[in-house]
C-alpha cells in the first residue's frame, strides 16, 4: 500500500521538567510538498523538529517518517533526515571542503567519492572560492549555506529547515528561498520551522500554526487567510475630518465597523466579498468624500495569527525564557 | 513497521538530477551501524581531533611542559630526601611522573569533550547516522599521540638528568607501552565524566578532584612503606600504584612481573565499565 505522507506525527509532547514545551501535536506532512511549521519564538516549533529528527527524546505520542517509527527506529531515521538547524551545525575549526568531506565519510561515503561531493556541492551553493578558508572568514549566509549543503549529502528523502533564514539579509535570504524550491523539485520532502509570516507565505504548501506547544490551525496559507476572513478595503480621505462621515457611509452600506485613524484619514474597512469594494467607493463619492488612494488588502499571516491566538505573533518572551 | 512502496523510479541523466525516491531511501536504511562502519566512522572522528590539534598547537602545552618540569623539578627537589640521592630517587620517580603525566593528558580529554559538545557541530554528529561511540572514540585515538609525546619526553628528560633504566631498551619500550594504554583506558572515566558534566568547567574541577588524591595518595613519588598504616592500606588499593608498579618493573627490571598483569586488567575493568557508560550518557544527552 502506497502510504503518501513524509512524516506522520500523533500527540507530540515534550517536557522540560515542568514547563510543557510541546503539548500534543499533531502533523501531517505529505511527500513532495513545503510544509511550514509558523509559530512565535518559544512556541515549541524547533523542539518539534528536534524530537522527529532524533535530537530529544518524545515524551509522549508518536511519530514516523515515510512509516519508520521515530522513537523505535532511531538510526533509520537519521539516514532518511537531513538536518539543518537554526545555528549552523558545521565545524569552525574545519575548512568548508574538510567539513562536507568528514560529513560524507562518516555516512559510508568512499574517500575519493567524498572528495567529488564535496567539490559539487561547494560548486551549488556557490562557495567554491571559500572552500579552503577557515570558517571564520565566513559570513552568516555562507555557514547556512555550508550547513544546508551538509544536509543534503547522501539526498536525503526529507530535509528538516530550523529557521533557515532568520538573521540573514534580504538578498541571501531570497537565494535561500530559491535553493529550497530547488530542493523540492528534486523530489525531497521539506519541513520547515519560521516565525517569519512572509516566509511561510512565500514557500508552504500548508502551514501548521503552533502556539504555546499547541497546534491552533492547519491549512495552506490562502485558506488560514481565508479562514480569518476577508480581504481589506484600504482608504485614504483626502480630509482626515471626514473619517465620521466616511465611517457611517460604510456602516450603512455593507454594516460592517470600518478601523479609523482620523489623523491620517485612513479607514480600513473589511470586504465580506472583495467584489463590493467598487460600491463602497461610489457610495463615498455620493456623500461628497474625496479619496486620496485606495488599496484592496489580502489578510496578511500577521494577522491571521492575531485571529488565531487572540494576541500578536511577537508576544513571546515568558516561554523563550522558561526554556 | 516501515511500508516499503515498491515504486519504479526512472533514473535518468546526471546522478545529479536524479530524483529522490523515498521509498527506496527507506529501503536501503539499515537499523544500526555496522562493526565496520564504526570504526570508519571512529576514525572520520580522529582525523577530526587530529586537524584540530594541528592547527591549535597551544593543546599540546600541558603535554610538553609537565614532562619536563615535573621531572626536572621533583627529581631535584625530592631526591635527596626521598632516596638520599637524585640517581637514587629517579627509578622510583620516573615511573610515577609517567603515570601522572597519563592522568593529566586523560583529564584533558574529558574537558575538551565537553567543550566540543556544546559546540554546533555536535548536532550534527546527532543527527547523522553514527555509531555513538564514534564521537567519543575518535578525538581518544588522536589522543594516543599526546599520550606518547608525554611519555617520550618524560623518558628523554629523565635519561637527560642521569637515569640509567635497568630494564634496557625493551623494558622502556614496555613501560611507555603501558603508561599509554593506562592512559587511555582511564581516558574513559573522565570521557564518561565529560558527558555528564554540564561545563567544561566542572569537568576540569571534578577531574583535579579526582586527579590529585589518585597520583599523590600512590606509591608515585615516596615507597608505600613510608606512610601510615591507613593511608598505606588506601594506596596499596589505588589502581594508580599497581600502574606505577607495574611501570616500574619494567623499567628498571625489564620484568613482566604480576603487577603488569594486574595493571592490564585493571585498565581493561575500566573500559568494560566506563566506555558503556559514556556512550549511553552521551546518547541520552540529546
Amino acid at each position: 500500500m502506497a502510504d503518501l505522507s513524509a512524516v506522520r506525527a500523533d500527540g507530540l509532547v515534550k517536557n522540560f521538567g515542568d514547563f510543557r514545551a510541546v503539548d500534543g501535536i499533531d502533523l501531517h506532512v505529505r511527500q513532495g510538498e513545503i510544509f511550514g511549521v509558523l509559530g512565535p519564538n518559544g512556541a515549541g516549533k524547533t523542539t518539534t523538529l528536534r524530537m522527529l529528527a532524533t535530537l530529544l527524546p518524545i515524551d509522549g505520542g508518536r511519530a514516523e517518517i515515510f512509516g519508520v517509527d521515530v522513537r523505535r527506529e532511531p538510526h533509520r531515521i537519521r539516514q532518511l533526515v537531513g538536518v539543518t538547524g537554526q545555528y549552523a551545525s558545521v565545524d569552525e575549526d574545519l575548512t568548508a571542503r574538510e567539513n562536507l568531506w568528514l560529513f560524507a565519510r562518516l555516512q559510508g561515503v568512499t574517500s575519493a567519492r567524498a572528495k567529488s561531493i564535496a567539490g559539487d556541492l561547494l560548486e551549488r551553493f556557490g562557495l567554491q572560492e571559500a572552500a579552503n578558508r577557515p570558517l571564520s572568514q565566513f559570513s552568516g549566509g555562507m555557514r547556512r549555506r555550508l550547513d544546508l549543503a551538509s544536509s543534503l549529502i547522501t539526498r536525503p528523502p526529507l530535509i528538516f529547515l530550523d529557521e533557515p533564514t532568520t538573521g540573514l539579509d534580504p538578498r541571501t535570504r531570497g537565494q535561500m528561498w530559491d535553493t529550497i524550491r530547488e530542493l523540492v523539485t528534486d523530489g525531497s520532502t521539506i519541513l520547515l520551522t519560521t516565525q517569519y509570516l512572509d516566509e511561510a507565505d512565500q514557500l508552504a504548501d500548508r502551514i501548521a500554526v503552533i502556539d504555546r506547544g499547541r497546534k491552533v490551525a492547519e491549512d495552506t496559507p490562502d485558506a488560514l487567510k481565508t479562514q480569518v476572513g476577508e480581504s481589506t478595503l484600504q482608504l485614504r480621505l483626502a480630509e482626515g475630518a471626514d473619517t465620521a462621515l466616511g465611517a457611517d457611509v460604510v456602516r450603512r452600506l455593507l454594516g460592517e465597523e470600518p478601523v479609523l485613524s482620523p489623523e491620517s484619514g485612513r479607514m480600513n474597512i473589511p470586504l465580506p466579498d472583495p467584489d463590493r469594494a467598487a460600491d463602497v467607493l461610489i457610495a463615498l463619492r455620493q456623500a461628497g468624500l474625496g479619496i486620496s488612494s485606495v488599496s484592496v488588502a489580502k489578510p496578511t499571516l500577521d494577522e491571521v495569527f492575531l485571529a488565531l491566538t487572540g494576541h500578536g505573533a511577537d508576544v513571546e518572551s515568558q516561554m523563550e525564557a522558561a526554556r | 513497521m516501515t511500508t516499503t512502496t515498491t515504486a519504479t523510479t526512472v533514473t535518468t541523466g546526471t546522478p545529479g538530477s536524479r530524483r529522490v525516491d523515498p521509498a527506496a531511501a527507506v529501503a536501503r536504511t539499515t537499523p544500526r551501524s555496522s562493526l565496520q562502519e564504526a570504526w570508519v566512522q571512529t576514525l572520520s572522528m580522529a582525523w577530526r581531533a587530529l586537524k584540530k590539534m594541528r592547527r591549535k598547537p597551544e593543546q599540546f602545552f600541558d603535554v610538553l611542559i609537565q614532562p619536563l618540569l615535573f621531572t626536572a623539578m621533583f627529581a631535584f627537589i625530592f631526591g635527596g630526601a626521598i632516596s638520599g640521592s637524585v640517581s637514587n630517587y629517579l627509578p622510583i620517580l620516573i615511573p610515577g611522573i609517567l603515570a601522572q603525566t597519563a592522568l593529566t593528558v586523560c583529564m584533558a580529554t574529558g574537558v575538551q569533550l565537553r567543550e566540543d559538545m556544546d559546540k554546533g557541530v555536535f548536532d550534527r554528529f546527532k543527527s547523522l547516522p553514527i555509531a555513538r561511540i564514534a564521537p567519543l572514540a575518535g578525538p581518544m585515538i588522536a589522543d594516543l599521540i599526546r599520550y606518547g609525546i608525554a611519555s617520550v619526553l618524560t623518558v628523554v628528560t629523565a635519561l637527560i638528568i642521569g637515569y640509567r633504566p635497568g630494564g634496557g631498551v625493551l623494558g622502556c619500550i614496555g613501560g611507555v607501552a603501558l603508561t599509554i594504554i593506562a592512559g587511555w583506558s582511564l581516558a574513559w572515566i573522565f570521557t564518561w565524566l565529560g558527558t555528564m558534566a554540564r561545563s567544561a568547567q566542572s569537568v576540569q574541577g571534578i577531574s583535579m578532584m579526582i586527579m590529585f588524591p589518585l597520583t599523590f595518595l600512590s606509591n608515585a613519588f615516596v615507597p608505600a612503606k613510608t606512610l601510615p598504616g591507613w593511608l598505606e592500606a588506601f594506596v596499596k588499593v589505588n589502581p594508580v600504584s599497581h600502574v606505577v608498579s607495574a611501570v616500574r618493573d619494567l623499567f628498571n627490571d625489564g620484568a613482566v612481573t604480576a603487577e603488569v598483569g594486574w595493571a592490564v586488567v585493571g585498565c581493561a575493568v575500566v573500559v568494560v565499565v566506563f566506555a558503556p557508560l559514556a556512550v549511553r550518557s552521551y546518547s541520552r544527552k540529546m
